[in-house]
């Protein structure tokens, strides 16, 4: 999964999708936590979407939204679904297949 | 009282209820579920919790007008709508119909990765949008616990589904959530404690190898309820849940007479017959014909033109025609003819239920005028006493409600003692209980019957001797000896000593009678002969008398040769001398 396949012609190399309930303090903190984590790790690989539920109600029914906020991996890989604000950052990286940077690691550990 | 009670209420508001439309729930629950509040609905795996909420759904929306949304979380909209299709339930008509909607929640924990703080405002909008897009009054949460498996925050899960009740309630949407059953719990996740409004417990027993569903309401807030756990099946047409049918006794009666099918039983009642509508009961052990006392009362139905129901339970329909037709009794021209029906089958191939449930849609169907059931005693072998006697209730009631005349036979064990019982307890049930027993005498057994009770006619006190001969059931008069009724060969002996006895009486007679002629010959022997002898001396004497007179004249000529004999001569000569 680590492996750098370098952008195909569809798109970008990440195709993120979030999913906000309007203002919510979550989402709110969802947005910013996102928008920092592509801007730190996927800097120009990526495509982010985020759509407000509250807007386009019979989106959630497609997606199949349950909880929210909730980003969805589109690509690269299989399919993910990441619930929450996206504060542990860890778990974001992991998910989306990211590598683990040391001083995120080291000021875990301390 | 009951009336009474509800006739100060209906000036208050009362409780609004969403009827469901499954047959015996709106009765058990007095009108339905709480509207516009929640109902949980649990039970164990196989209980028919999906296809209970389905069914309010479909039924709401198909009778009630009130478009439905399912939430499924454990099937796909696909499968939900092939496992209704035997029901006749159309999902997809209804869903283009606009009338409902099927929204499958796939909840997949290898998917969903926690990053944080989060809430379930996503199921919540996509609810919201379902409901708002049709218009829904009704809406079934299928196994809401499915989440559990998904997310793994329990807090956070339990808060938001508390807030989705509540926000369920504000929507005023009546909700019937699913949930599997827990260990020492009504639900494995205790969504008891946030559905407060209505719980309905489904459960599902193997008692001695026969499976039996149950349906219990364990709180209905605001509202009376039964509380009772009432057998249901899962039916051709949906669930069923099976009430007392008439939990007041008010049902109508009828004065109308229906006849026994023996006149001369018939005989044996004042008004000559069974009221339409009532409850027979006939008892017996075995080979005291009961079989063919039932055969010969649906006979005698179907002769006068009406309807008869005939439940087998030992013998297959042809082999009940043959059997009967041994006997004179002619059942295959009203079978062809459509009014009488045999339904054959062995008790065990259902439960109890079942069988309750196929006489209620046979009696629907069919509509008869009288039921028989032959016999009931078989059914024990489904189930034990307690609920034997509580199907035979609901089914005596349903009968009488719908003014169906019930013939039942049942076989009495035990032959001596306890023969006044049956083992069901129904007897207490039934309004005409005949009895038919063995009279075993010496060297033969013979058929007695006898009524033991009817309701609200006068009956023959007797026990009359019968017999099966090929042109029928024959009712014989009583005879009675020296030790009480006399049947069989010891009546015969009885009759002939009788006859004897009348013979001798007769001859006695006769032979007094001769003798008194004899005495009378006699006596007139006598008389004439008396009068014989007295003519006899009369004529000797009037002889003497004469012969005296002679003398009396002959002697005074000698006188008058003397004195006397001078005065005649004198008086001779006087003449003489006058000459």
């Amino acid at each position: 999964m680590e492996a750098e396949e370098l952008a195909d012609p569809a798109g970008p190399e990440y195709a993120l999708h979030l999913y906000i309930t309007g203002a919510t303090p979550n989402s709110v903190r969802a947005v910013h936590n996102i928008k920092e984590i592509c801007e730190l790790y996927l800097k120009g690989r990526y495509e982010l979407l985020i759509v407000d539920i509250y807007q386009q109600p019979e989106l959630a029914q497609e997606v199949g939204l349950i909880a929210a906020p909730t980003l969805v991996k589109k690509r690269p890989g299989l399919v993910r679904r990441l619930v929450g604000d996206l504060s542990d950052r860890r778990r974001v990286l992991t998910a989306l297949g990211l590598p683990i940077p040391p001083e995120l690691d080291h000021a875990d550990n301390g | 009282m009951q009336d009474d009670l509800t006739a100060a209420a209906t000036s208050l508001p009362r409780l609004p209820k969403a009827p469901t439309g499954i047959e015996g729930l709106d009765e058990i629950t007095e009108g339905g579920l709480p509207m516009g509040r929640p109902t949980l609905v649990c039970g164990s795996a196989g209980c028919g919790k999906t296809l209970m909420g389905i069914e309010f759904l479909v039924r709401g929306a198909a009778e009630f007008n009130e478009p439905g949304v399912l939430m499924a979380f454990e099937e796909t909209a696909e499968e939900l709508a092939a496992n209704v299709t035997s029901l006749g339930f159309d999902l997809a008509g209804l869903q283009a119909q606009k009338l409902l909607r099927v929204d499958h929640v796939h909840v997949d924990r290898s998917e969903i990765e926690e990053t944080g703080e989060y809430d379930l405002e996503g199921l919540f909008i996509r609810l919201g949008y379902a409901i708002d897009s049709i218009g829904a009054k009704r809406v079934v949460l299928d196994t809401i616990e499915a989440l559990f498996s998904g997310f793994p925050n329990q807090a956070v899960l339990r808060s938001e589904i508390r807030r989705l009740f509540r926000w369920l309630k504000d929507k005023g949407v009546t909700t019937v959530i699913t949930a599997e059953r827990g260990e020492g719990t009504l639900t494995r996740q205790g969504l008891e404690e946030y559905v407060s409004d209505c719980v309905i417990l489904l459960d599902n027993r193997v008692i001695d190898q026969i499976t039996t569903r149950r349906l219990r309401v364990v709180k209905y807030r605001g509202s009376t309820h039964g509380t009772n756990e009432y057998p249901y099946l899962i039916t051709g047409d949906g669930i069923s849940v099976l009430p007392v049918t008439s939990l007041r006794l008010d049902h109508q009666v009828s004065n109308e007479i229906v006849s026994s099918g023996l006149e001369a039983l018939d005989d044996m009642f004042g008004l000559r017959g069974f009221y339409k509508g009532s409850s027979v009961l006939i008892t017996g052990t075995a080979g005291t014909a009961k079989t063919t006392l039932a055969a010969a009362f649906a006979e005698k139905v179907c002769q006068e033109g009406n309807r008869c129901l005939f439940f087998a339970f030992e013998e297959s329909p042809r082999q009940l025609m043959r059997n009967m037709s041994s006997v004179s009794i002619n059942l295959q021209p009203h079978s062809d003819a459509g009014l009488l029906r045999i339904e054959a089958s062995r008790p065990t191939i259902n439960g109890l239920e079942q069988h309750l449930v196929t006489l209620h849609r046979l009696v629907k169907e069919f509509k008869p005028d009288a039921v028989v059931i032959d016999p009931i005693s078989n059914l024990i072998t489904v189930g034990n006493i307690a609920e034997v006697r509580s199907m035979l209730t609901r089914l005596i009631d349903f009968l009488k409600v719908n003014g169906i005349t019930a013939l039942f036979t049942a076989l009495v064990s035990g032959r001596g003692q306890q023969q006044e019982m049956t083992d069901e307890g129904v007897s207490s049930l039934v309004d005409t209980w005949i009895s038919v027993r063995d009279l075993e005498g010496v060297g033969e057994r013979n058929r007695g019957l006898s009524i033991l009770k009817s309701r609200g006619m006068d009956h023959s006190n007797q026990v009359r001797e019968f017999i099966v001969t090929p042109r029928g059931i024959v009712l014989l008069d009583v005879v009675i000896g020296p030790a009480g009724i006399v049947t069989g060969a010891s009546r015969h002996t009885q009759q002939l000593k009788a006859q004897a006895q009348a013979r001798a009486a007769q001859a006695e007679l006769d032979r007094k009678d001769r003798e008194l002629e004899r005495r009378r010959r006699v006596l007139e022997g006598t008389i004439a002969n008396l009068r014989t002898e007295f003519e006899s001396v009369e004529e000797e004497l009037r002889k003497i008398n004469q012969e005296e007179q002679e003398q009396l004249s002959g002697g005074r000529r000698p006188a008058d040769d003397n004195a006397p004999a001078g005065d005649s001569q004198s008086a001779g000569s006087e003449p003489t001398a006058q000459a």
